[in-house]
């Protein structure tokens, strides 16, 4: 059968060990079922899903959407997702740059990577042209790997490689793309290293074709006119000015500001280290991901990546640090060693409490070195806590560790770290959407009213916006009818907003399913002790009490409920039989 | 849910958008509830076990609204597509369900966030909150009351009218509700201090929302007070702004405004270029219709007059000026400050009023309430000059 518009119908298998490769035409009714990217990913995934994850056979997969090179806003984005070494979960992470789209030029959906090469070596694709090639890079910082791959390369092409962090065996290890991008949870690039895999270049010159571009470019016109409508992606204080460390005022002005490792919400210095001082420090200019208008990402001045907002907060609040150009520079190391910024910041806080030590500039940015090089440290705050007899000190959920959004002042963000597949994440839910940012309408903060079954919708509809691939911060302003729309005129196909959402659900539950498998429940989906027992930080007429635990595992055996899992939080035969996934 | 439902239920009765008694509002999260119990709600369960909701809004508009949307809807296949700002940004178009059933209602409601049910009324839905099917509810009702009267002055001058728009127009202006002539007490400036300022901005936005000054509760409201904008956040409710208002430093220290009106940019641009400390913008319904009524028939830019009309238009004098909501280089911002600047007043093509003044609120909300009623009488004293002619 014929695969309809927007996809390629062809998935690339790279074997490392047998260093061979293969074309896939996946059935037509997969890419139905399960749309691309995120969903994609996970259904190649399942079949191994048991297999830990030093196993050489278990795939690293980077796959594309059926949107991902169209005109469509914010589709050039991607997945990239295996198990994670941090959490034993599943994981994956939603790339931006230019990869994906790429690769869909170069003529695939998907890329699934498996096997263990003898020696270090890279993976260079342009279009049908596949090499696994020898490299002698193993061990540089990821900006000489870079710089040597732009000054080896004809074409501009995507490049995604990992560092030291990950040579080292550090579980908090990432993979950058194109210098200023990176997959970054999870551990991922530890996989990579497993499979002795330093880095990726793909150049793809071939169109993507689209079944109706005018309505294509009517819906696009749509997209537009709301995203320009919305203050926090294209307004003045939005993210396509300041990129998103425009949430730093937002969220110390809440109580929200996770401070001394979520011991505080408020933090005195923040208005010295707003992305404001450090957009007048650094002077950064715009940069996007392909095929975004919105352009949230920053450069500095003299080329450095700056932070996201969560980065921002967890080298500067959560570690008491109020110098700005410390906390980009140790941003900075991370992304030349391949760290996660977040879990690296998160287990610097764990560590601070320990020691009952402020970082100085010397010891922050060696202490981080340390992480990429051996330290028990690069293992996560979770292994580090519990090594040292206190397992509450690392504010993580599944072992991954949370980002910059206290959840005593956002219940909606509080349900969502606990029962996502992926462990401590914000996105998969985004509750701070209507919680904070008042889209698509504010609800109560600090209610768990409604809020199981609103959690559920928001995680079928952001695993839908990573399957398409679309970028979520695009649905701060926009929804998944405009999507649709975009959906039906570059595929043909004619699934309604709805049918969508249930895809969604399926991607979602297959995931669960993956985690049960890998001994995942109930147990796994809470959060630290230390939101039950312990105030925020309160002012400004802002009470912030600890979560109710009570309330708190009412919501979430309301979500077990509407998410059609047992009271442990376990997949069920009939919602896995309903969702077909039973095969 | 229960209290969510039972608040924006009497909302729209309030309102003025449905009869009393009339809407039915349904919250779901691992139960389904209801403000009230209705031999409906049956049907409608069906929706909530097909559709990826947790909430519903149903109900029978009042009048004129109920007469102006089955009119519409009896005139068009399958979808009304008015042309003021908030539906083309916000709601695309409306459907028509021809069939009370949960099926047809679905298949509906699959596409779009609200739709017309001839003879039975508006059914919305939302996936956060019921909040939001009120929205979708009232400004259907907005968009379709500016399309029926928009339409039929442009028939009128067209010379296509028939008898049955006449009679349906004859039965909505019959009900039409009269116009406020008293301006409310409102407390008067200069504000002393933050808490004042926040105060008299949360009065004021009840009355514009009182008076019927807006398209359900939206709109926005700000203030000066020395180097700092106070501002509703974006989607606020102006007869709830206790909570709801950003402090936006104008020296651009901070994001504060990150949640702030999308028209932080216009208003903070309109106080950079003048003296004015207060701005209140609504959507009164005539000044939208008003700002959309153009006799020149060849315009090469007819379809994009909302981002594109060359001509100094004006209502008595207070421009009306092209741009979309927020920013872009077709954005209200680039037009409204320089048109507010020199006038105080300034309405946006399709979309609204925004009305400035010194000290306090009041000088604003005559502005605001003059004007409507001014283009209330300007637009019936067309119909008049044209129904002469004709
Ligand atoms: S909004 Fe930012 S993260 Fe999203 S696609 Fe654009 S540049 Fe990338």
């Amino acid at each position: 059968m014929k695969t309809p518009f927007g996809w390629t119908g062809t998935v690339l298998h790279i074997n490392l060990t047998t260093q061979t490769v293969s074309l896939e035409h996946p059935d037509t009714e997969i890419y139905r079922t399960y749309l691309g990217g995120r969903g994609m990913a996970g259904h190649f995934l399942a079949p191994h899903a048991t297999r830990h994850w030093t196993d050489p056979a278990l795939p690293l997969l980077i796959f594309t959407g059926p949107l991902t090179g169209t005109a469509a806003p914010t589709s050039g984005r991607g997945t990239i997702m295996s198990r994670s070494p941090l959490t034993g979960a599943i994981c994956d992470c939603s790339v931006g740059g230019t990869l994906a789209t790429h690769l869909k030029h170069a003529g695939y959906d998907g890329l699934i990577i498996t096997g263990h090469s003898d020696t270090p070596c890279g993976i260079e694709i342009s279009d049908a042209d596949v090499r696994i090639v020898p490299t002698p890079l193993w061990g540089t910082p990821i900006d000489e790997v870079f710089a040597h791959l732009e000054s080896s390369q004809k074409h501009h092409r995507a490049m995604a490689c990992i560092g030291p962090a990950a040579e080292n065996g550090s579980r908090l290890a990432s993979i950058v793309i194109d210098r200023h991008h990176a997959a970054a949870r999870g551990g991922l690039g530890l996989i990579w290293a497993t499979k002795h895999l330093k880095y990726l270049t793909v150049h793809g010159t071939g169109e993507v074709p689209v079944h109706d571009p005018h309505a294509l470019d009517e819906t696009r016109t749509d997209i537009m006119r709301l995203t320009a409508a919305s203050p926090v992606l294209m307004g003045q204080h939005g993210f396509s000015e300041w990129g998103t460390g425009a949430l730093f005022d937002l969220m110390d002005s809440r109580n929200m500001m996770p401070t001394d490792n979520f011991q505080k919400t408020r933090w005195p210095h923040a208005r010295r280290c707003n992305v404001v001082a450090f957009h007048s420090a650094f002077t950064p200019t715009s940069h996007g991901c392909s095929g975004c208008h919105i352009r949230c990402k920053k450069i500095a001045r003299n080329g450095r990546t700056m932070p996201d907002y969560e980065a921002m907060a967890h080298f500067t609040a959560l570690i008491d640090n109020p110098d700005k150009e410390l906390a980009l520079s140790a941003h900075t190391l991370c992304g030349q060693l391949g760290l996660d910024p977040i879990s690296t910041g998160a287990t610097l806080a764990c560590f601070r409490e320990h020691t009952g030590e402020d970082f100085s500039s010397t010891t922050l940015l060696d202490t981080i070195s340390a992480m990429a090089h051996d330290h028990a440290l690069g293992q996560g705050s979770r292994r580090y806590a519990k090594a040292h007899g206190h397992p509450e000190w690392s504010m993580s959920v599944k072992g991954m560790e949370l980002p910059a959004y206290d959840p005593r002042g956002a219940y909606g963000m509080a349900l969502a770290y606990a029962t996502n597949t992926r462990g401590g994440c914000h996105s998969r839910a985004n509750a701070l959407s209507h919680e904070i940012l008042r889209k698509p309408v504010a609800t109560d903060r600090f209610s768990f009213n409604g809020k199981a079954r609103i959690i559920k919708l928001a995680e079928d509809l952001n695993a839908v916006v990573d399957s398409l691939t679309a970028c979520r911060y695009t649905f701060l302003a926009a929804s998944l009818e405009e999507y649709t729309k975009a959906f039906i005129a570059v595929t043909g196909v004619s699934f309604s907003g709805q049918d969508l959402l249930e895809i969604g659900e399926r991607i979602i539950y297959n995931e669960r399913i993956m985690n049960a498998a890998h001994g995942f429940s109930a147990t796994d989906d809470d959060l630290p002790a230390r939101f039950f027992t312990d105030h925020g930080t309160s002012g400004r007429g802002i009470a912030i009490p600890p979560l109710n635990r009570d309330e708190f595992y009412t919501a979430r055996s309301r979500y077990y409920r509407i998410r059609g899992l047992d009271e442990n939080g376990l997949p069920t035969p009939d919602t896995t039989r309903r969702l077909g996934l039973d095969r | 849910m229960k209290q969510l439902c039972d608040m924006y239920a009497t909302k729209l009765v309030t309102q003025g958008l449905t009869p009393p008694n009339a809407p039915l509002i349904g919250g779901l999260d691992a139960e389904l509830v209801w403000n009230r119990q209705d031999p409906r709600t049956d049907e409608f369960a069906k929706l909530f076990e097909t559709l990826s909701i947790n909430s519903l809004v149903f109900s029978k508009p009042a009048e004129p609204y109920a007469t102006i949307l089955d009119f519409l809807a009896n005139r068009t296949q399958q979808a009304i597509r008015p042309e003021d700002t908030e539906t083309r940004t916000f709601l695309h178009d409306i459907p028509i369900c021809r069939e009370f059933s949960a099926s047809a209602m679905t298949t509906s409601l699959k596409k779009r966030k609200a739709v017309i049910i001839p003879g039975h009324g508006i059914i919305s839905c939302g996936t956060v909150s019921p909040e939001q099917g009120f929205v979708f509810y009232s400004s259907t009702i907005f968009a379709c009351f500016v399309l029926f009267f928009s339409d039929y002055l442009n028939q009128l001058r067209a010379g296509t009218l028939d008898d049955e728009y006449r009679d349906a127009f004859a039965t909505a202006v019959g009900s039409l509700p009269h116009p406020h002539t008293t301006l409310p007490n409102l407390m008067p400036g200069p504000f002393p201090d933050e808490d004042t300022a926040l105060a008299a901005m949360a009065e004021s936005g009840r009355h514009v929302v009182g008076y019927g000054l807006v398209d359900s509760f939206f709109g926005n409201i700000s203030a000066r007070l020395d180097t700092t904008l106070f501002i509703s956040q974006t989607g606020s409710s102006l007869d709830m702004l206790e909570g709801c208002i950003d402090p936006c430093p104008m020296d651009g220290s901070a994001t504060t405004g990150l949640t702030a009106s999308s028209e932080l940019s216009a208003h903070e641009d309109v106080y950079r270029r003048s003296d004015f400390d207060c701005i209140l913008h609504g959507h009164p319904k005539f000044t939208v219709i008003m700002s959309m009524s153009c006799d020149k028939t060849d315009c090469p830019h007819r379809g994009e007059c909302h981002i594109k009309c060359p001509e100094c238009r004006s209502v008595d004098g207070i421009p009306i000026v092209p741009g979309e909501v927020g920013t872009g280089p077709t954005g209200l911002c680039n037009t409204l400050p320089p048109a507010m600047a020199s006038s105080g007043a300034a309405i946006v093509h399709g979309h609204g009023l925004f009305t400035a003044g010194t000290r306090d609120f009041k000088e604003p909300f005559e502005k605001l309430l003059t004007i409507e009623n001014t283009c209330r009488s300007r637009y019936f004293s067309l119909i008049e000059s044209y129904e002469k002619t004709s």
